[in-house]
């Protein structure tokens, strides 16, 4: 047997099997799987209070984080193609926060956007603005995510950065000869040829969305008060501010290892694979019309 | 080639989805033979207090030799539970799951025991024996429990002419008003009491440090939710949503954002920017540890003006201690553990030492307990039997949740019609917890 199929039995159809026998199953993992049949399915699209707000901040972080993600960082990335000194040193800076573990960066956040005593509503209160409360509110608890997000987009932007510079220089040249200005030169050169990266930066940006967690779990531990181990273990700060941050992973986390319903959690799981299978599937598809591949034989 | 892309872009789709639901397991190191391990949630000051008093076991059994791990958690326990790889003595600090281990056997029946060595739970105050069992199965028993009362800052009462803490809730509203002290644009200086649900352990937002009360009652006879038909729940709601009302949700947040962790010394009552708190017994020892010069005292926390009767009550709650299944040494596990939770001699210690209250009937009187006025309080609240601690379901607390997601809401000013929304609530719970029953669970 080749080694891959090993591999890929162990680590990927072994917990897949598993998770879908589970999800017809009452399992607390302490006892051995009951199998319940549809139960769980039932109560997933028919019962449970707290699934329909957390597909739609996952809707709304995919929604809003993932466009503002690749604009912003195929924004810098043009900026650094374009400059001409110091091209290592913004590189470098632009990069760096991509390199932050997602935990001390998340926790810095919390920090620097406390409503009270944060360094950046402090600011803006000298300058006679009134800063919004940020992770304490659930209209903003989502964007300060988004600002984090935004922040550390230095690996996309560094695959764009690549791209760019990786466009042939002799397009450019007879565009110009043609008489295209700056704008025409991006849409009609830049954009197509660097097409193959914003499809994977959207479909990997999308697969990240569907996935999002530690950011979500950590600002909602931190910003609720409860970072210390010594804290009230019956109060459960995940989705802090009023369920704004329960996100579908962190909703799955809660039943598999909060509440001890693994079945449950793992019905959860088939859902979240089906759906991200089937979106990533609709993009490729609709991808077709949009992305230019310049080696591809039609 | 975009095939080949399509294929692999719907691998890593299949890995995420796969990744999220495979379960965690860690490893422990095994006891060794001639060893017993205990696993406690306790760390720091606590930790420290609680190994003396397992030292002291240890000196007096030559036949043992104990090792304390702390900072153990629910998570580390199954996992632990799970592999096999099992300490011989366990504890968590989260009572709810005592249903988890009981009916799935993962911490084993001490009824075997207890009759063996003729001993009788009902040294036990009633809410101790409650949850640290489940549907009459024993898996588990108390070791010292946390209670809740009021405290209040002696040196602003007296600034404010006031006499003796409150009694009743709308007392509470109205000393709250005299205490608080507003700075500029109407920002919150020093709360006279913070009712933010979510604000420390007092207002957790389940309720239940404030359900006894109110004589609040979660579950009717035939095991349904009935948080819209006890009115109790509605009263207690409009109180305290009156209260954030007058301060202003904003400004609370804002106040909120401000103060620090709750176990760390920037305490915001330690620290004198709050003069009055529903909080645990424990914040006795942590304010003599960090700030021996605050001028407190403890009182029971007030209650409802309906039902002046509850005075004196509170909400409990406690670490509870069992055996894990797979156990090595089971006898010398229960030896430790019978001397842990029935004798008043390591009880007294314990809680002199951390401030936590003894869980024997017996040990509340024990010669051993180091009088403290102020500690004294919680051990009358915890001897009222009046006082209560939440329902243990099938569904574990997980129904706080439910409640956690209305209350939090409610106070925000964006839960529109109370009785309807406890309605809704209601049918929540329910449905959680047939989901839990699923599959014949008891």
């Amino acid at each position: 047997m080749a080694p891959w199929l090993i591999g890929f039995s162990v680590f990927f159809g072994y917990p897949l099997v598993m998770s879908v026998y589970l999800s017809f199953t009452h399992y607390d993992l302490l006892s051995s799987p009951k199998w319940i049949g549809f139960a769980n399915y039932r109560y997933l699209f028919e019962d449970d209070p707290q699934v329909g707000g957390a597909v739609t901040n996952t809707l709304w972080i995919i929604g809003v984080m993932v466009p503002l993600q690749v604009m912003f960082a195929f924004g810098v990335a043009l900026m650094l193609a374009r400059a001409r000194h110091g091209t290592g040193f913004f590189r470098t800076i632009f990069y760096l926060p991509a390199l932050a573990p997602p935990v001390a960066a998340t926790l810095a956040f919390v920090y620097l956007l406390n409503p009270a005593t944060g360094p950046v509503n402090i600011i803006l209160k000298q300058l006679g603005i009134e800063g919004p409360l940020w992770f304490q509110s659930p209209g903003w608890s989502k964007p300060s995510l988004v600002l984090l997000g935004l922040w550390g987009v230095g690996n996309i932007m560094i695959i764009f950065l690549a791209a760019i510079l990786d466009a042939p220089r002799q397009l450019y040249e007879s565009a110009e000869l043609d008489g295209a200005g700056p704008l025409q030169r991006l849409r009609w050169v830049t954009l197509p040829t660097i097409s193959p990266v914003i499809l994977f930066s959207v479909v990997i940006g999308v697969i990240a969305g569907l996935q999002y967690f530690t950011q979500a779990y950590v600002a909602a531990n931190v910003a609720a008060g409860q970072a210390s181990q010594a804290g009230d273990q019956t109060v459960n700060n995940l989705g802090y501010p009023e369920g704004s941050t329960l996100f579908y992973p962190v909703l799955l986390y809660q039943h598999g290892f909060k509440f001890f319903n693994m079945g449950y959690a793992s019905a959860l799981s088939v859902l979240l694979l089906v759906v991200a299978f089937t979106i990533t599937v609709l993009i490729i598809r609709n991808s077709r019309r949009w992305v230019h591949y310049a080696g591809a034989v039609k | 080639m975009r095939r080949v892309g399509i294929g692999l872009l719907a691998t890593l789709a299949l890995c995420a989805a796969a990744a999220g639901a495979t379960a965690r397991t860690s490893a422990h190191a095994a006891a060794k033979a001639e060893n017993i391990t205990i696993w406690v949630g306790w760390s720091a000051r606590e930790l420290k207090a609680f190994k003396k008093i397992v030292a002291e076991y240890d000196k007096k059994h030559s036949d043992v030799n104990v090792k304390v791990v702390g900072g153990i958690n629910d998570d580390k326990i199954t996992a632990s539970i799970r592999s096999g790889n099992v300490p011989d003595v366990v504890s968590s600090f989260t009572s709810a799951n005592v249903g988890s281990y009981c009916k799935s056997g993962a911490w084993i029946d001490l009824k075997p025991f207890l009759s063996k060595d003729k001993l009788d739970v009902n040294v036990f105050p009633k809410t101790s024996q409650y949850y640290t069992q489940y549907n009459g199965k024993r898996c588990a028993l108390p070791l010292l429990a946390d209670v809740y009362g009021l405290y209040y800052n002696k040196k602003m009462f007296k600034a404010a002419g006031l006499k003796g803490p409150p009694k009743t809730m709308s007392l509470l509203t109205a000393y709250a008003k005299k205490l608080t002290k507003r700075g500029a644009g109407g920002s919150i200086k020093v709360a006279g009491y913070n009712p933010f649900l979510g604000f420390y352990a007092g207002n957790a937002p389940d309720l239940s440090a404030y359900a006894p009360l109110y004589g609040a009652k979660w579950i009717s006879g035939d095991g349904k939710s009935q948080l819209s038909k006890d009115p109790a729940w509605a009263r207690l709601l409009r109180w305290q949503k009156n209260l954030i009302d007058w301060y202003g949700y904003k400004k609370l947040q804002k106040f909120n954002a401000g103060a620090v962790d709750e176990f760390s010394a920037s305490h915001a009552f330690e620290i004198g920017k709050l003069a009055m708190m529903i909080d645990g017994e424990w914040r006795v020892a942590f304010i003599k540890d960090e700030h021996p010069e605050l001028d407190y005292a403890t009182a029971p926390a007030p209650v409802d003006d309906a039902h002046p009767e509850l005075y004196g009550a509170g909400y409990v709650n406690g670490t509870i201690i069992g055996i894990p299944k797979g156990v090595k040494h089971k006898d010398q596990a229960w030896k430790l553990l019978k001397y842990l939770t029935f004798d008043p001699h390591p009880l007294a210690l314990f809680s002199n030492a951390i401030r936590n209250v003894p869980t024997t009937k017996a040990s509340l009187n024990s010669p051993e307990i180091k009088p403290d006025p102020r500690f004294k309080t919680f051990l009358k609240i915890f001897a009222n039997p009046k006082s209560k601690t939440s329902p243990i379901t099938a569904a574990g607390n997980a129904y706080g949740t439910l409640i956690q997601a209305f209350t939090v809401k409610w106070q925000a000013g964006h839960a529109g019609d109370l009785q309807a929304g406890l309605k809704k609530l209601d049918k929540q719970i329910d449905a959680q917890l047939k989901q839990a029953k699923a599959g014949g669970v008891p």
